[in-house]
């Protein structure tokens, strides 16, 4: 084996990186008619969950995650749950700043 | 001589007359400097990740109390220049995955082109996001001195933007707060536009490289995290459009 590092990692082929832009294309028509149709409170939801369902599917298929080491999905995931801790921490805080003062 | 001292040296020797020549020393095996080398990378995008985040924070806050100029900043941006921007990124990262396989299976004028299509479609990004920032620049939408607010005090002064969505007249203390909107907006896109120029430096030096055959020999540690690096950047405008533009469009 003169190239080890070829025949460890896993190679994705050109099928799946097609598949994966075709539905990022679709995700962003999707999300950008979701916006002109009046949804109330469901707006932002619906448009974050779009945006977030595209995300992982980068992170997954184009980043390679989904056929990484678990060092490197636990690598991920720490990030992810960093940042959720800095923006749910913050909200509730500016959530709850007011209240009993009414 | 004791035999750990001769078998060591017999490693050493096959080790020199075996490894590829990309291989560093301190580490026992290709895969092993690709499996760090791969995992630095991930830990340089969760600074990233944390860095962008304190924005996207700032603005999620903003957008909670000012709500009302939120929305009204928002409408000055335009859907259609976004929704294409988007779709040439999603583009860009395609063409640069397909490097990624190109650099993997040894196609090296494959590589090249995916590598061209790629820093062409970063270039018509920020040739786009460049159109943008004239016309924001022209309505004194740039928050500082120059700013006006006249747009959102009287929103039929700016008919383009009124015939589509007839927008009510801010009170002066909500119109005031567009101004913190065009600042966020400015300050996330233009670090994300950040990222791209060197992003886009990079793919140039990284074309000539390939040329010369430099990621189709078996090392493809590079362009493998340049990718990490590029699809990333994507990430963080697929939020940044649905944040900035999509507010509310109904």
């Amino acid at each position: 084996m003169s190239e080890p590092n070829e025949h460890a990692r896993h190679i994705v082929g050109p099928g799946i990186y097609v598949a994966i832009l075709l539905a990022l294309l679709v995700g962003t028509a999707l999300t950008v008619w979701a916006s002109y149709v009046d949804l109330g409170f469901w707006n932002p939801i619906i448009a974050l969950a779009i945006a977030s369902t595209k995300a992982v599917l980068v992170v997954l298929f184009f980043m390679h995650v989904w056929y990484s080491s678990k060092l490197t999905k636990l690598t991920v995931f720490a990030g992810v749950f960093t940042f959720l801790i800095l923006i749910s921490l913050t909200l509730t805080d500016y959530i709850s700043r007011a209240w009993g003062q009414w | 001589m004791p035999d750990s001292l001769a078998n060591s040296a017999n490693t050493a020797n096959s080790a020199h007359v075996e490894h590829p020549a990309y291989l560093r020393h301190h580490f026992n095996s290709a895969e092993q400097q690709a499996d760090a080398a791969s995992f630095a990378m991930w830990l340089f995008l969760l600074t990233e990740v944390m860095f962008f985040g304190g924005l996207f924070t700032a603005y999620l806050v903003y957008r909670n109390w000012y709500y009302p100029a939120f929305v009204s900043g928002s409408h000055q941006l335009n859907v259609v220049w976004g929704t294409t921007n988007t779709a040439v990124l999603i583009f860009s990262s395609f063409t640069l995955a397909m490097g990624v396989w190109c650099a993997q299976t040894r196609r090296r004028r494959g590589l090249v082109l995916c590598l061209t299509l790629t820093f062409i479609l970063g270039l018509s990004f920020l040739g786009i996001k460049t159109i943008e920032y004239r016309e924001k620049i022209e309505k004194h939408h740039v928050p500082g001195f120059h700013y006006s607010m006249q747009s959102f005090l009287d929103p039929a002064s700016d008919p383009e933007v009124y015939k589509e969505y007839h927008d009510k007249p801010l009170a002066p203390d909500m119109a005031r707060h567009t101004e913190l909107y065009f600042s966020l907006y400015f300050l996330m896109t233009g670090m994300h536009a950040v990222h791209m120029i060197i992003g886009i430096a990079i793919l140039g030096f990284m074309i000539l490289r390939a040329r010369a055959g430099a990621y189709t020999a078996g090392h493809v540690t590079f362009v493998e995290n340049f990718g990490l690096y590029w699809h990333f950047v994507d990430i963080i405008w697929i939020y940044l459009f649905a944040l900035l533009y999509l507010i509310s469009r109904h």
